[in-house]
């Protein structure tokens, strides 16, 4: 009994002294779910490797901010010529890469030729397109000559997928990442973690943290008991389903912010009788958003009536362009001469969004008289078949990607859509800089698209952050897919 | 005995030659492209192209089929398409977390089940028996990601003894990497064990029932010997069969319960590389699987042969 009491007695103190320590915490462990294939941000279109690397181990001339604004970053400042094609930027100086070799002009150089030239496999490489030279004016100056004007080339030059690497280190990046961030790469622990350390050169402010690492956790059944036991801290991207079992705990902090995916039913508007466009609105009238998103976002997404997020300041509300209507939908389908319904497939990827909103749209679609087979898909038959073969009805994914409401004019894309009205408006908006005239133009292709219903417009994706409540400094909305921890400290 | 044992190679090559071929033309079947998986929706299909190149893919079928297999003969295993590293290496990190934790949970399952299982035996039809064989009912009942989440609850959130997951690599101290492997091995064990439990004591049962039994309970042995020096040995050949298995199933069967304790072994290993279409890495991978499960076979063949003395003279 009285060993008893002396073991419990030590218990009791080690956790005493376990707790104590946390106060002056500079640590970190964060969840993320899917690993990266690699660490190199300029050769891969995986979104985990930004979520690791972005800001914290990479740089670009410029950066996106917590809101989605670009922000100055290894370019302190920039001028642009009066036609919008010269843009000139000062770099800092003093700046190294982790290796201890110096950045300079000639970095930026080599990093933008690299990411366009014939054999890159930049997976962003239309970033780039408008690029005509880089020349190198003195250490600290770099001048960019573009082809043409383009209106969001200092938002492309804040991509992860643009960020400045040395060419003494760019072919080892992929196991070894060397940046000029605040933070270095430490060890990568495959299938496991990966860790990176508080960089001592670091030219700007330092970081709070001395110590981040990064833990994969694969499966949303493990997230609440890792934050319950403390062993991960935060889960910038939690899953949705699961916040009702932490939303109350003092302990965490649930943060739903905003996020650049917009969830969309996908229709192949070349394939009968989606080609039709009484069909297609008849598929926006057959929609109960509402229903949607609460039953694939457990209630958080917000509803879009267009390609583009409601955090944008370009977001033009089109939500009541089609709402749920079934009579409506049935005339229109009458009119298209399928007043019988018909019967058609829905392809679905992997993530809870797509697998459970493809069973809701599948009932809805049913009471207006199409008749939807479900096919699940992985990804990569998703790619192969939807996405590059265009074998495919109906599916629905999120397009993560920020600002890319261009995708609707590319030739040969997967919507098979054609609108020479939309494709001159995207045109137009890639060779305008003025903020005013930019607006209207993406409000114009906003509309453009809700009129012709090219696809059924769902919700933006939610970002469903979970972490310590002592923890400061972590984005609220993801811009970009990033977990930028430059700021990020422990309270008290 | 030598007789025995060369047909026993013999059969175990021919197996591992038509598996190379099953699974190299399974996962060529499959659709999906690596280079398009790696540079996503915003490359052009020339990029793409660029890509496959690199990677090697775009070289003729039969060519790569031998050029793979004459890799595997000379134990290089490729380089992975998704992490450019040998897939060798992979392979032994992956091996340091699965390899512990199924030698792990099969001792808890053996030191369980057979203990278990002779109870059962010897109190066949009675309280003692319906009650521990209505446990094994419900061990092989309960899903083992649930029961997981339960063990997880109680002894890394409430009672916080060990880690809720994740693995520290041994690296970070022999205790450290073991404590974060218990929790998953006993998740692992008491499915197993529940199935080698009821499979000791049918097998039990049965030979309790043979004739030299009932000679060497009549000349005067006490039960328990009986039980331990006749019956056990006897009833060994279908628990060692049963053993074998688990033990391949443990390996790399784990999945769900690496995911639930985000542990980087072996199974997720070739689930990720099946959803990332790094199929150098599956089929390499699922080779070295297949020759494993080949080795325990040809082991628990021999094993008979060391339990069942007429094994060896009959060949």
């Amino acid at each position: 009994m009285k060993l008893w009491k002396t073991i419990l007695a030590a218990a009791v103190l080690s956790l005493a002294a376990g707790t104590s320590a946390f106060a002056a915490r500079t640590d970190l462990v964060i969840g993320i779910a899917l690993e990266p294939p690699h660490l190199d941000p300029t050769a891969g279109a995986a979104a985990a490797i930004d979520e690791v690397l972005y800001a914290n181990v990479f740089e670009g001339l410029t950066r996106i901010g917590p809101n989605g604004e670009v922000l100055p970053d290894l370019a302190e400042s920039w001028t642009i010529s009066d036609d919008g094609k010269v843009y000139t930027f000062k770099l800092h100086t003093g700046v190294k890469f982790h290796d201890g070799t110096d950045f300079d002009a000639s970095d930026v150089k080599f990093s933008l030729d690299r990411a366009r030239a014939d054999n890159s496999v930049n997976a962003q490489k239309g970033l780039f397109a408008a690029i005509d030279t880089v020349d190198v004016v003195d250490p600290a100056t770099v001048k960019v000559t573009l082809k043409n004007p383009q209106g969001s080339f200092l938002y492309n030059m804040g991509w992860g997928d643009a960020v400045i690497v040395a060419p003494e280190s760019a072919d080892t990046n992929k196991e070894k990442p060397i940046g000029t961030g605040p933070f270095k790469f430490q060890s990568w622990a495959k299938g496991s973690s990966i860790t990176l350390v508080k960089s001592d050169t670091y030219w700007g402010t330092p970081a709070s943290l001395d110590k981040a690492e990064f833990r994969i956790v694969p499966d949303a059944a493990a997230y609440v008991p890792a934050l319950l036991s403390g062993d991960i801290q935060a889960f910038p991207f939690f899953d949705a389903d699961s916040v009702a079992q932490v939303k109350d705990d003092p302990r965490f902090k649930v943060v739903i912010g905003s996020t650049e995916g917009e969830t969309i039913l996908s229709i192949n508007n070349k394939k009968p009788p989606f080609d039709k466009l009484q069909v297609r609105q008849a598929i926006s009238y057959a929609l109960d958003r509402k229903a949607i998103i609460d039953g694939a976002s457990a209630g958080l997404g917000l509803p879009i009536g267009s390609h583009m997020s409601p955090a944008s300041k370009d977001y033009v509300d089109l939500t009541g362009r089609y709402p749920h209507d079934v009579a409506k939908a049935k005339e229109l389908l009458k009119e298209a001469g399928l007043e019988n319904g018909f019967k058609a497939t829905l392809k679905l990827p992997p993530p809870a969004y797509a697998r459970l909103g493809g069973e809701i749209i599948a009932s809805q679609l049913r009471d207006v008289g199409i008749d939807l087979e479900i096919i699940p898909v992985e990804w990569a038959q998703w790619l192969d078949q939807v996405f590059t073969k265009k074998d495919y009805d109906l599916t629905i994914v999120s397009h993560t990607e920020p600002n890319d409401i261009d995708i609707y004019s590319r030739k040969d894309y997967y919507f098979n859509y054609d609108n020479p009205a939309f494709d001159k408006v995207i045109a137009d908006l890639g060779v305008t800089s003025d903020e005013a005239k930019r607006k209207e133009l993406l409000g114009q292709a906003q509309k453009i698209l809700a009129d012709d219903a090219v696809v059924g417009f769902l919700f933006e994706l939610p970002k469903v952050g979970v972490w310590d409540a002592k923890l400061q400094g972590l984005w609220e909305n993801a811009p970009i897919q990033a977990n930028d921890l430059t700021k990020v400290k422990w309270s008290e | 005995m030598t007789a025995y044992l060369l047909k026993r190679l013999a059969i175990a090559l021919a197996t591992l030659v038509l598996a190379s071929m099953v699974v190299f033309a399974v996962l060529e079947i499959l659709p999906g492209d690596p280079a398009r998986l790696m540079l996503g929706m915003n490359a052009s299909a020339d990029q793409v192209e660029l890509l496959r190149n690199q990677m090697g893919l775009n070289a003729p079928l039969a060519w790569r089929y031998l050029h793979w297999v004459g890799g595997l003969l000379s134990l290089d295993f490729g380089r992975s398409y998704t992490y450019s590293v040998p897939v060798i290496d992979l392979v032994r990190e992956r091996l340091a977390v699965s390899l512990p934790l199924a030698l792990i949970a099969l001792a808890l399952s053996t030191i369980i089940a057979i203990p278990v299982g002779l109870f059962s035996a010897s109190r066949r039809g009675r309280a003692g028996d319906t009650i521990s064989m209505g446990a094994a009912q419900l061990g092989v009942a309960v899903p083992n990601f649930w029961f997981a989440l339960m063990l997880i609850y109680v002894f890394a959130v409430w009672l916080r003894l060990v880690p809720a997951g994740g693995f520290p690599g041994w690296s970070a101290g022999i205790w450290p990497a073991l404590k974060s492997l218990l929790l998953p091995a006993v998740a692992l064990a008491l499915p197993q064990a529940a199935i080698l439990a009821r499979v000791t004591r049918s097998a039990l049962i049965e030979v309790l029932n043979e004739d030299y039994i009932r000679t060497a309970r009549a000349k005067g042995l006490p039960y328990r010997a009986v039980l331990w020096r006749h019956a056990l040995r006897n009833a060994m050949i279908p628990v060692l069969t049963i053993l074998g298995l688990q033990f391949a199933f443990l390996l790399a069967g784990t999945i769900i319960i690496e995911n639930v304790f985000y542990l980087p072994g072996l199974g997720r290993l070739v689930f990720q590389a099946i959803t990332q279409r790094d199929l150098i890495v599956v089929e390499s991978v699922v080779m070295l699987l297949v020759a494993a499960v080949i080795a325990v076979n040809l082991l628990v063949d021999l094993s008979y042969a060391v339990v069942d003395p007429r094994l060896r003279s009959r060949q």
